[in-house]
């Protein structure tokens, strides 16, 4: 077999795609709007219900589409990456439904009506202390099942701890606002949202993108790394804020949206050389793409309630988690 | 020029002491070879040399520097360090791979030199792997892949190099290779040390010995003097035929005592 390289095609079609997705996610919808009133809108103009529409719904919703898929993708391929592990992603880990069990417990307790900040720094504060916990229990070890055994464990108790919110909840419209964080959704978004989740997806990114490197040294596993002149403690610190701030950020709007982060770095990996540090910003312009491509997909399903985003991703990504579980032989 | 200096270093795993208070110094220009029984604290003892472990007493320092003040990428561009049975975790080409050994040298965001390449390309070749360039690390054979690693550590090109066991799996013909490139390595001035198992390889390659045994060094001297039958029935319990030829040791375990 000769060396795999990057695909020459693979970023200006994931650019490609990320276009495609951002201009399908503001043209299509449950209310048709014709091309003609659209370009009426987006030229300044147009009538007031299209204006509404493009301009305070679907603009939004897009943005958070591209913010959100962009942090869970990057999110996923560095996870990956610095455990070693191609089943590693927020959601498996616990971290999604972690962040999404401080966002209830800043609704459930009112704190999330005491500053709008409330919910989206509980999200982010319960995000890294699941993903701090995580790599306590996983600690050093090589094995693929322990990290993934201790993630479930983590997603399951802050699973609960959302079950048990909606169970004490004290009326049905407050269990249907907690329900809404188990499964993810972009449904009625507003600038307040975007505002956010930006500066949370931003600087979680940033922290993340950094450590390329690290992540490619990790190949030789922990002591190879640090032979070659990394400080692991320092890269392991970066890793889970930008992992918390970024997917608490985005999972304080969204809800806990899964398997976006898995799939993609894994659809990307073959048109890479592989290494953990080449499906960065690829998994991030993909993770953007296949969440926005989904929300369009969630609007255009024709059921009486519209679909919750993480309940598809869920049906997507589970299939793909099973087939690479059962794969005996390491040949991602 | 490089030299790395232990002094009553101790480590503990856990509650065990692996290493109880072992002193050497390793000087650039010669083949050092580490060798002892399983669970000796050989490889404790070269992994607290490289600042991997923390020390529970003593202190190493290299070129007189405390490690523990050097930052490990200043560590790392002094010692290389090939680790024991190293498991490869992402499906890499051998060329990337062995690429990784220039991080200690790049800046952050910065891409590989032509400089750099050629250091890459001279290490592949140096290992005897450079028509494996193109190979997934892998999908190679045991002795491809310690050649390929041995070629990631030089490709560091730093003046100390420390070897875990770099012999496993290979055969005969690439044993003596790589024995023979390590000796190359001493000779042109770099500091190598290995941990070696085959004591045959150990006595006719090395210029000085460190017996250990129980997380102590037991012996330490050129392979005549550490390689004596009371040495071999008291470390290892075994009773060996010591001949010689060419005037270089020649040890063949016998039997246990």
């Amino acid at each position: 077999m000769s060396a795999r390289r990057r695909h020459p095609l693979l970023l200006p079609l994931l650019l490609l795609l990320l276009v495609l997705a951002a201009c399908g996610s503001v043209t299509l919808g449950a209310v048709p709007i014709a091309p003609s009133r659209l370009l009426a809108v987006m030229t300044g103009g147009g009538d007031d219900v299209a204006r509404a529409i493009v301009i305070d719904l679907r603009l939004p919703r897009m943005a958070l589409g591209l913010l959100v898929g962009g942090m869970l993708g990057l999110s996923g391929a560095v996870l990956q990456g610095y455990l070693r592990n191609p089943l590693a992603e927020p959601s498996v880990l616990g971290a999604s439904n972690a962040a999404a069990l401080g966002a209830v417990c800043a609704l459930y307790f009112g704190l999330a009506q005491m500053h709008v900040l409330a919910l989206p720094l509980l999200a982010i504060l319960v995000a890294l202390i699941a993903i701090g916990g995580l790599f306590l229990l996983a600690g050093p070890s090589e094995s693929p099942l322990t990290l993934i055994l201790a993630g479930i464990a983590i997603a399951t108790l802050a699973g609960a701890g959302i079950s048990l919110s909606l169970n004490l909840s004290p009326n049905p419209f407050a269990a249907m606002e907690i329900m809404s964080w188990l499964m993810g959704s972009l449904e009625n978004r507003s600038y307040a949202h975007v505002l956010t989740a930006l500066p949370c997806v931003l600087i979680g990114a940033a922290l993340l993108i950094a450590d390329g490197r690290t992540l490619d040294a990790l190949t030789l596993g922990e002591d190879g790394a640090q032979a070659l002149g990394i400080d692991l403690r320092r890269a392991r610190l970066r890793l889970m804020l930008g992992v918390a701030i970024g997917v608490g950020g985005a999972v304080a709007v969204s809800g806990s949206i899964g398997f976006v982060g898995l799939i993609v770095p894994h659809l990307i990996r073959p048109l890479t050389d592989r290494s953990p540090s080449a499906i960065l910003v690829p998994s991030m312009l993909g993770g953007a793409a296949l969440l926005t491509f989904a929300d369009i997909g969630v609007r255009l399903i024709p059921t009486t309630n519209e679909l919750k985003l993480g309940v598809l991703t869920s049906l997507l990504g589970v299939p793909v988690f099973l087939v690479h579980l059962m794969r005996e032989r390491r040949l991602w | 020029m490089v030299t790395i200096r232990a002094q009553h270093i101790v480590v503990e795993l856990g509650r065990h002491p692996a290493v109880r208070g072992v002193s050497l110094d390793l000087y650039p220009g010669q083949l050092v070879g580490i060798i002892g029984p399983n669970g000796a604290g050989k490889s404790s003892l070269i992994r607290a040399m490289l600042g991997l472990v923390p020390l529970s007493g003593g202190a190493v320092s290299i070129d007189g520097s405390d490690i523990s003040r050097l930052t490990r990428r200043d560590v790392a561009r002094q010692v290389a360090y090939l680790p024991q049975g190293q498991t490869l975790h992402w499906p890499l080409s051998v060329e990337r791979l062995v690429a990784l050994g220039r991080l200690p040298h790049l800046g952050p965001l910065s891409r590989l030199t032509a400089a750099d390449e050629a250091m890459v390309d001279a290490a592949l070749t140096r290992a005897d792997v450079l028509h494996l360039k193109g190979r997934i690390a892998t999908e190679l054979s045991g002795g491809e892949r310690a050649r390929v690693l041995l070629a990631r550590a030089l490709a560091v090109g730093a003046p100390a190099l420390i070897a875990d066991e770099p012999l496993a799996a290979l055969d005969p013909g690439h044993q003596i290779d790589v024995m023979d490139l390590l000796r190359a390595q001493a000779r042109s001035a770099a500091l190598v040390a290995t941990v070696l198992h085959d004591l045959g390889m150990a006595a006719r390659y090395c210029d000085r010995l460190i017996l250990m045994d129980r997380g102590e060094a037991v012996a330490d001297g050129p392979p005549a003097a550490v390689l004596t039958r009371a040495n071999l029935a008291h470390v290892y319990g075994i009773d060996a035929w010591i001949g010689e030829e060419a005037g270089r040791p020649v040890i063949l375990p016998l039997s246990r005592v």
